[in-house]
């Protein structure tokens, strides 16, 4: 972006190289960009493409749930043959770009947060619930063809395509040549811009998103036509995981961002503070957050690639345990902690999935009510459907007391507490039970490899999952016996190894190991190698006498009385604020 | 040669956590695996990155490779590395036999069946073999969960457990009375106990009580108050 008052020159604006990059993922994936940006006579072809598409059973509704469908979607690019003129600019929209435009070069963040979230949101309900807006090319005299405000209405462009119409597999290759154009451009540094951080965590959440519908998209060989076939024999390094990832990897670490965490610990930088921004300053924003973003971006691809050890080390830097700019934007914070507690659930570290299920569970509860108009709606509901599904599978294999709040408490019971009960029963209703919820609740695992494009084609979106799913029952299945010891366990203080096993109706060296494997299951390791209990009942065994120790719930005076110290003295500065007249 | 391979390693775990997603580095991942094996040392990230770079690249999976990866993994117990590597793995791959067999091993040990785990590892043996140290990190493993569980655990128990029996069980003990802090006793009329060392999971009243500290730094919010 240029500074306000200049004309930016188009003809002298020169497309940085994807050298930096190239190093991660190869030549090939910077000609399928230079040879993507469609033409104006382009997108007449696209829409003979797309209509011939539409005809494939394409459930993209179950993949993308995170906005309203209008009835009419689901039918490819119906909106196209309704008369939809690319070049066509209603007058509304020309404001709109205008305005918003001039508000990026006024770096006036403010005014550019009502834009992105209110404007044009209300411009799509109004004018474009079925059809997509107006081509980039239409728009961009009024904007002196600004490349990088161009890079990012097409980012807006084909996020609302993806919203409310079903992508054709040339939308879905044009637009990972937008994100690895607008990438690079933030990359090299040349933006000047400071955007609100809504936009930024939008921009790394679609990114991923679209990578993964991509991923479901070309998994489903069997029906496809001849067309995309070729399409996908064409463009082949599109949404690669190569790229994808070294794209996040690359933000993370170009922006430095780590860095900045460090040394924010140390007081040496203000961050958080500032949300991200330079108010003084007004140095850009955009490569700090991208790359603060991408750390939870990483986490989420980790996650989809069922690979949550290392997930949960590209967001180590971000402390959650403390407010942070990860919990400003409310899509950032649901899935941050969203992803962070399903992989601790696959990493058997379920203490500490409840423990942060619960509060995101209890802010969820007292917050939503304020994003009820807000476009993310929808998907912060459906979130939070799945965390409770979540926390139930939790608690039925790893039961606590006290770690769960009154209120989130009582949702749950509400939801779940006919399933819960049949999961602690272990028969074949509680499996079922297990893989309902899990299936319900888990990320839409995905295959990255590359599709092999000859015969015989087969659907194979599914077997990410199915391999998860069953890995996770695995899991449920060896713990199967616990419980039964659990309830025994709860009804004496001491009992011998003979009565235990004649009332488990099992013999006794079948007991000791029922007993051993309890000590193993309950007892994770964690990423530092220390043991951390679990259980809420536990025992030990002399020589032939179980002795079981009731872990009594801990109550948290010291924490209490802090939060009540700070609270009484806000009311009481409060208080003597106000004058009676 | 020592030296020589310390830098070696020190130059995969560099390209593990600087530049993971690039498919040139397999070789090297590979070669760090045999390594591991040989020097009886073991990297996590390394053989996790390694697995997904297969996953991106289904052709160029070894399972030799992959083998000796569960194998070390298995060896990690407690920690759920067999698990963590068994998510990159595709189906249709585990499906094979070493696989399957290494499957059911690690669900014997998952489920502290140490009787079962031995009589199996001893018809795979060809399997495990590849792998030095098998053998004495299973043997950690149960020594583990022992301490979890028993203060004073009867000989047949930790006999059958660690896979050793009559002389070479008098040995063992004797070097783990002399060195772990173990401790012999005569139960009544039956064989000997070994009293296990003294901690927070056998004894509940070593157990510290954090939950309830605060940190410093919220105490420090409160300062200005108090003041």
């Amino acid at each position: 972006m240029s500074h306000p008052g200049r004309v930016h020159n188009p003809s002298r604006y020169v497309v940085p190289s994807l050298d930096e990059v190239l190093s991660f993922t190869g030549s090939a994936v910077a000609e399928a960009a230079q040879s993507l940006i469609p033409s104006a006579s382009e997108t007449l072809i696209d829409r003979s493409v797309a209509r011939m598409a539409s005809s494939y059973d394409y459930d993209d509704a179950s993949l993308d749930s995170r906005y309203p469908r209008p009835p009419s979607a689901g039918q490819g690019s119906a909106g196209t043959d309704q008369g939809y003129d690319p070049n066509f600019v209603p007058d509304s929209v020309k404001t709109f770009v205008v305005h918003l435009y001039r508000h990026i070069r006024e770096k006036n963040v403010y005014e550019i947060h009502q834009m992105y979230d209110g404007s044009f949101q209300r411009l799509s309900d109004r004018m474009f619930r079925e059809c997509p807006w107006p081509s980039v090319e239409a728009i961009a005299p009024y904007v002196d063809n600004d490349h990088v405000f161009c890079l990012l209405y097409r980012e807006m462009w084909f996020r609302h395509l993806y919203a409310r119409l079903s992508p054709t597999g040339r939308q879905r290759v044009e637009s990972w040549d937008n994100y690895c154009s607008l990438f690079s451009v933030v990359l090299h540094g040349v933006v000047n811009m400071q955007l609100p951080n809504q936009w930024l965590w939008d921009m790394v959440d679609e990114f991923v998103y679209q990578f993964q519908s991509y991923c479901q998209y070309r998994a489903k060989l069997k029906n496809k036509t001849e067309e995309e076939l070729q399409l996908l024999r064409q463009y082949d390094q599109a949404w690669n995981v190569y790229g994808v990832l070294n794209y996040l990897q690359a933000l993370v670490e170009k922006s430095a961002i780590t860095d900045v965490l460090e040394r924010e610990k140390e007081g040496l930088e203000q961050f958080t503070a500032t949300d991200g921004y330079d108010y003084e300053g007004g140095t850009s924003n955009v490569l700090k957050m991208l790359g603060y973003y991408s750390m939870i971006g990483l986490l989420r691809v980790h996650c989809l690639l069922g690979d949550y050890h290392t997930g949960l080390k590209c967001l180590a830097p971000i402390d959650i345990s403390q407010q942070g700019v990860y919990n400003v934007v409310i899509g950032s914070h649901i899935s941050t902690i969203y992803h962070y507690g399903f992989a601790n659930l696959m990493l058997r570290r379920y203490v500490e999935a409840i423990r942060e299920f619960n509060k995101i569970l209890l802010y969820i509860l007292k917050y939503k009510q304020y994003h009820q108009k807000s476009p993310q709606y929808d998907q912060i509901l459906k979130k939070n459907e799945q965390m409770y599904a979540l926390l139930a599978i939790c608690l039925s294999l790893c039961p606590q007391n006290n770690l769960v709040e009154e209120n989130v408490n009582s949702q749950l019971r509400d939801k779940y507490n006919e399933k819960m009960t049949k999961m602690l029963r272990y028969d074949d209703e509680a499996y079922a039970v297990y893989d309902e919820l899990f299936t319900y609740a888990c990320p839409k695992f995905i295959t990255p490899s590359a599709p092999v494009l000859e015969e015989p084609l087969t659907n194979y979106n599914q077997d990410a999952y199915r391999l998860q799913l069953k890995l996770f029952l695995y899991e449920v299945k060896q713990q199967q016996l616990l419980s039964g010891v659990r309830s025994f366990l709860k009804l004496y203080s001491t009992i011998s190894i003979g009565k235990l096993a004649a009332y488990m109706e099992v013999d006794e060296p079948t007991l000791r190991t029922i007993l051993m494997t309890y000590k193993h299951k309950m007892h994770a390791i964690d990423g530092d190698g220390k043991i951390i209990p679990n259980a809420d009942v536990d025992f030990y065994i002399s020589e032939d006498i179980v002795h079981v120790v009731e872990s009594k719930p801990t109550k948290r005076y010291g924490d209490y009385f802090l939060r009540q110290i700070l609270k009484f003295e806000e009311m009481i500065g409060e208080l003597d604020r106000i004058k009676l007249d | 040669m020592g030296r020589e391979q310390q830098q070696v390693s020190y130059t995969v775990e560099q390209l593990v956590s600087v530049n993971p997603y690039n498919p040139d580095i397999v070789s090297d991942l590979e070669n760090y695996v045999n390594e591991q094996v040989s020097s009886q040392t073991y990297s996590l990230e390394a053989n996790l990155c390694l697995l997904r770079l297969y996953q991106f690249e289904p052709g160029r999976m070894s399972i030799p490779i992959v083998v000796q990866i569960l194998i070390k993994a298995l060896m990690a117990m407690p920690a759920s590395d067999f698990s963590l590597c068994l998510f990159l793995i595709p189906e249709q791959v585990q499906m094979e036999e070493q696989f399957k067999t290494l499957i059911v091993l690690s669900h014997y040990l998952e489920t502290a069946r140490f009787r079962q785990f031995w009589d199996e590892a001893a018809k795979s043996r060809s399997i495990l073999e590849v792998v030095p140290g098998f053998e004495q990190a299973i043997q950690a493993y149960a020594i583990h969960v022992l301490s979890l569980t028993y203060q004073k655990v009867p000989r047949p128990v930790l006999a059958e457990a660690i896979n050793i029996e009559g002389l070479s069980l008098d040995k063992f003990i004797e070097h783990h009375v002399a060195n772990s802090g173990w401790a012999l006793e005569k139960s009544h009329g039956r064989s000997q106990l070994i009293v296990l060392p003294r901690n927070e999971f056998n004894h509940p009243e070593l157990k510290k009580h954090t939950a309830d500290g605060v940190p410093f730094e919220h105490v420090t919010r409160v300062f200005p108050i108090l003041s």
